[in-house]
This record gives C-alpha cells, structure tokens and sequence, in this order.
C-alpha cells in the first residue's frame, strides 16, 4: 500500500505541473538555449546556409560601434531614471503618508501614469516635445527662448525620454514605500519629535535604513525595467537621431526584424541574458537576505 | 529647543501638505492636457481658452481612420482568454508545488522563477520562429501563448496555497474529496485574495503590452489596442494631434475607468503582488 501511495504521489506532483512545465519549456528554457546555440552560426542566405562559426558573431559584435552605443545609452537610461524615481517615489509616499485634505486625489494623481501603457504615454509626451507647436517649446516662446527639438536633438533626446520615464514610474514604486512606511511604528516618529531630532535628521537616520529592503527590491526593478522597456522608442524616436536613444532590446528588435539577422540579434540577445542573470544573482545575494516584510 | 523644533514640525506639515497639491498637479497635467485636446478642436490643442467650444468630432475622426473598436475587443479577448488560461495553469502548478513533494520538485521551482527574469520580451527573436512552426503568427492565441504559464502567477498562488490549514485538507479528505475536490473546495476559495491581485496585475501588464503583440500581429483582426494606436500614431503618419489625442484616450479609457473605480484594489494588488 505505502509505496504505491508514494509513488503516485510523484506521478500527481508532476501531472499538474505538465501544463506549465510544457508552457514554460517551450517558451523560456528552449528559446534560451536556442539563442546561445544561434549566435555561434552565420547568418543564413540562400545561397550559402547558416554554418557553424564559433565566437565571430562576438567579434562583429564587439567591433559594432552601435552595440556599444546602445550598451552606453542603456547604462544612461538606467542612472537618469533610477535615482530620480526613487527620491520622488519616497517623496510622494512621506507626502501622502499622512492625514491632509484631498489626501486620495493625490495618491490617484500620483498613481495614475502607472496604469497607462508605455505607448500612450509616448503619445502623450510626443507633443510636448514636437519643435516650435510642441507645449514645451511654446511654455519657452513666451520667454523669448526659441524653439528646440527636443527628440531630434542627439543631446537632448535621452534626457527626454528620460523625464517621461520618471513620470511612468514614480507612482509605481511609491506604493511599495506606503506599504513600507505602513509599517514603521509611530512611536518611532513621535520619539524623535520629543527628542528634539529635525525631519531631516529623522528621516536620514531612521526612516530611510528602515525603508533599505524596499529600496533594494525597488532598484533591481528600476534596472530590470530599464532593460525591457523600450515600447515608446517605437512612437517617439525609432532610437534616433543616429542611435542617440537607441536601447539594446529595441536595437535586437531592429536587428532581428528589420535586418533579418536573427544570429546577431541572437547574439544581442545573450548579451541581455548575460546582464539579466548577474541581476539574478545580486537580488539572490543582496536582497533575499534583507527582506523581512511579514 | 524641543519647543520651537516642536512648532517646526507643525509648520512643515503644512508645507507639505502644499508641496503634495503643488506635485500632484504636476504630475496629473500631462493627462488633464491630453484630455483638453481631445474634447476640443485642433486649433485649441495649442492655443488654451477656457471657453473652446467643446467638440466629440475628434473621437468621431479617430473611430473612422482606424478600427479601434476593433483593436478593443481584441484586446479584450487575449486579456479574458490568458488570464483563464494562466489561472487554470497556475493554479494547479501552484498546489502541485504546495502539497506535493515530487521528485524534482525543487529544481522545477528553480526553473519556473527563471522566467520572472527571463520574461518572454527579450526572447522574441525566438519565440517568433516556435510561433511560425506552429503556425500560430498573426493569431490572438499566438499573442498570449508565451504568457500562458506565468511564473509570477505559480509563485503567488503557492504562497497562497502554503499558509492555507493542513486540517481543512484533512477534513475534507474525510468527507470523501479527491485531490481536485480538495483543490477546487479549500485551497482555490481560500486564495480569493490573491487570485484578484495577481488577476488585476495581470490584466493591467497586457491590456499595455505592446512589443510582442507588434511581432506576432500584422492584421486588423488580431492587433491589440496598444499595437493599433502605435500604428496610427507612428510620427510618419502625420495625423493631427487632437485625434491622436482622442485615440489615446479610447486606448486607456477602459482599464483608466477601471482604475478608478476600484482604486484601492488595484494600488493593494500592485502593492501585495510587488511585496510577496
């Protein structure tokens, strides 16, 4: 009786998984391995097929001025959004943290970029920043200072985008520090009042190590968004001018369907992985460890 | 010293309290700006007047130059169709890892948590060639496949499933329930909670997604709302703002009026769902 009890519990076990284990092999593991396999092989043409040839798609790869282009504007993206959101969603979360009127309307208001898709969002900001009829530059008219093109401008157009992302994401990680400020106790606020301690003071020395897991947690996915999102490159620049906005996904989108060199954009793409996994491994080394929400 | 740092903090509250109004404007103008061009005439999306005469002409425009209605209720199908599909899948993934120690258990949980960094975006070029051999481009299932077994979906419901009761198992197994009764009476009512969280997240994620959808979708009867309005408002095809405007605003009217109807869910969903 036991061991046939035994074993089908395995055979259940894995039973409900089949669905996801195939769903999830199919689409994740064997795609993985797949694109380390593809960028060992030549770029296929009917002439002469894809064959086996070792790390040259590295070499071109390392000797491509726009792979290190959009490595460099990638690593910008991610420095301009990353701090700038977080400093405001902490300050957004001790803004509304607290009783004051119209204390919903301002957590909506707040919130609200975070729930529109990255494409609307681009639609939104493409007219502030259209030269001379765009809102920015007619703000700037009335100043005297003539138009700009802010998107067609190579040193213009990251800071750009930059600002928009900051708006998208804000909000989003605002909640993740309400929910952590839910739970400081108030006596802690009420100490340092009584202890003559300025906010400032308060806030450097209690709130914000007691707010560190939260800002962890927040950071590696500020830099993993920073890596996946590129949908309003699509509306706003296509990477341009020259590759000034230019993100590494959207350069292996380019590479794969626009070129229709699927080994380099395979190639393109372990690079991604590569930099994904090290993430992996700082949230498994730096953060599991830190965390103790319940 | 503690008296006048005392009276500080009173005044700072108030200041705050400014500073919050002063941002929330800030950051609701953009929208509040959108809005204003859509339900006005073109020559007003520049020049503000507080008495422009308010016009629908512009939704009006948008609905005629491209088949947003059309774009929704695709969209609408790929959000219902995967979030059954990745509830059913997740569900029993989920017990299957909460209450049975299968062999292999362990390194399966391992090789599920891989796709919350590899998610399916960064493997288009991939995905693309699976998708083409099965015959399956250009297809609303083809759109929601990859995204059917979701990792983040096992993880949540298999904490769920943990903290439920060991007894309430063991009571229903002496009532006569096999494993799917089990399943269906005490651990899928008990994880209600996080069913909604995980179901708000998920419809809000791909209600917006846009990159894969534009891959795998080249005609009007399986382009979601997001790969629509990307097409109908790429800079090349020159139409005038306040339709775009308009068209921007059908796009996100639907989950927007969601949004702001059941506000507390979807912040505490976003917020459980991140924390878990």
């Amino acid at each position: 009786m036991h061991p046939s009890r035994n074993l089908m519990r395995h055979v259940h076990g894995w039973l409900l998984l089949t669905p996801a284990a195939i769903l999830l092999v199919a689409f994740t593991h064997y795609p993985t391995i797949k694109t380390i396999i593809d960028s060992l092989f030549s770029k296929g043409t009917v002439i002469r097929p894809s064959r086996f040839v070792g790390l040259a798609n590295y070499e071109s790869m390392y000797a491509d001025p726009i792979f290190w282009k959009v490595l460099y504007n990638n690593l910008w993206f991610a420095l301009g959004t990353i701090p700038t959101s977080i400093i405001l969603a902490i300050s957004m979360a001790l803004l509304v943290n607290r009783a004051m009127p119209g204390r919903s309307f301002v957590r909506m208001a707040y919130f609200t970029p975070t729930i529109l898709p990255m494409i609307a969002v681009a639609n939104i900001w493409l007219f502030f920043y259209s030269p001379d009829i765009g809102l920015i530059d007619q703000i700037s008219s009335w100043f005297g200072i003539s138009g700009h093109n802010w998107l067609g401008d190579p040193k213009t157009v990251l800071p750009a985008i930059i600002i928009m992302t900051v708006w998208k994401e804000a909000g989003f990680f605002m909640i993740f520090y309400l929910a952590a400020l839910q739970h400081v106790p108030p006596e802690l606020r009420e100490a340092a009042r009584l202890e003559g301690a300025s906010r400032w003071y308060f806030f450097r020395r209690v709130l914000f190590p007691l707010l560190m897991p939260t800002t962890l947690f927040v950071l590696i996915n500020a830099v993993l968004n920073s890596f996946k999102l590129v949908d309003h490159l699509f509306v706003l620049t296509k990477g341009g001018p020259d590759n000034a906005s230019n993100l590494l996904l959207y350069y292996i989108f380019e590479s794969a369907f626009s070129y229709f060199d699927t080994n380099y954009a395979a190639t393109l793409t372990v690079v991604l992985l590569a930099l994904l996994a090290i993430m992996a491994l700082v949230q498994f080394f730096l953060l599991d460890r830190r965390i103790h929400y319940r | 010293m503690s008296v006048t740092t005392s009276k500080g903090w009173n005044f700072y509250d108030t200041l705050e309290t400014v500073a919050a109004w002063v941002l929330a404007l800030l950051w609701i103008s953009p929208l509040l700006y959108a809005f204003w061009a859509a339900f006005h005439s073109g020559e007003y999306a520049i020049h503000f007047d507080i008495f422009a005469p308010l016009t629908l002409e512009n939704f009006r425009e948008a609905l005629s130059q491209a088949p947003f209605l059309r774009y929704g209720l695709n969209t609408f199908i790929l959000v219902t169709m995967l979030l059954s599909a990745q509830l059913v899948v997740g569900t029993l993934a989920a017990y299957a890892f909460a209450r049975y120690r299968f062999f292999g258990s362990n390194v399966a949980f391992a090789l599920v948590l891989m796709q919350l960094m590899i998610t399916p975006e960064i493997l288009i070029v991939e995905n693309y060639g699976t998708l083409a051999s099965l015959n399956l481009v250009d297809t609303i299932v083809g759109i929601g496949l990859p995204y059917m077994a979701s990792a983040f979906g096992i993880f949540l419901l298999r904490q769920a499933f943990k903290s439920t009761p060991k007894e309430l198992e063991e009571a229903a197994r002496l009532e006569g329930c096999g494993m799917f009764g089990i399943l269906m009476k005490v651990y899928v009512p008990l994880a209600r909670p996080t069913y909604l969280a995980f179901g708000l997240v998920s419809i809000s994620h791909h209600w917006n997604n846009f990159l894969w959808p534009l891959i795998i979708t080249n005609s009007v009867e399986t382009r979601p709302l997001t790969v629509g309005l990307g097409i109908f408002a790429s800079p090349e095809s020159g139409i005038d703002w306040s339709i775009i405007s308009a068209a921007t605003l059908l796009s996100v009217a639907p989950l927007l009026i969601a949004f702001l109807l059941f506000q507390r869910q979807f912040v505490q969903s976003f917020m459980y769902a991140g924390i878990k």
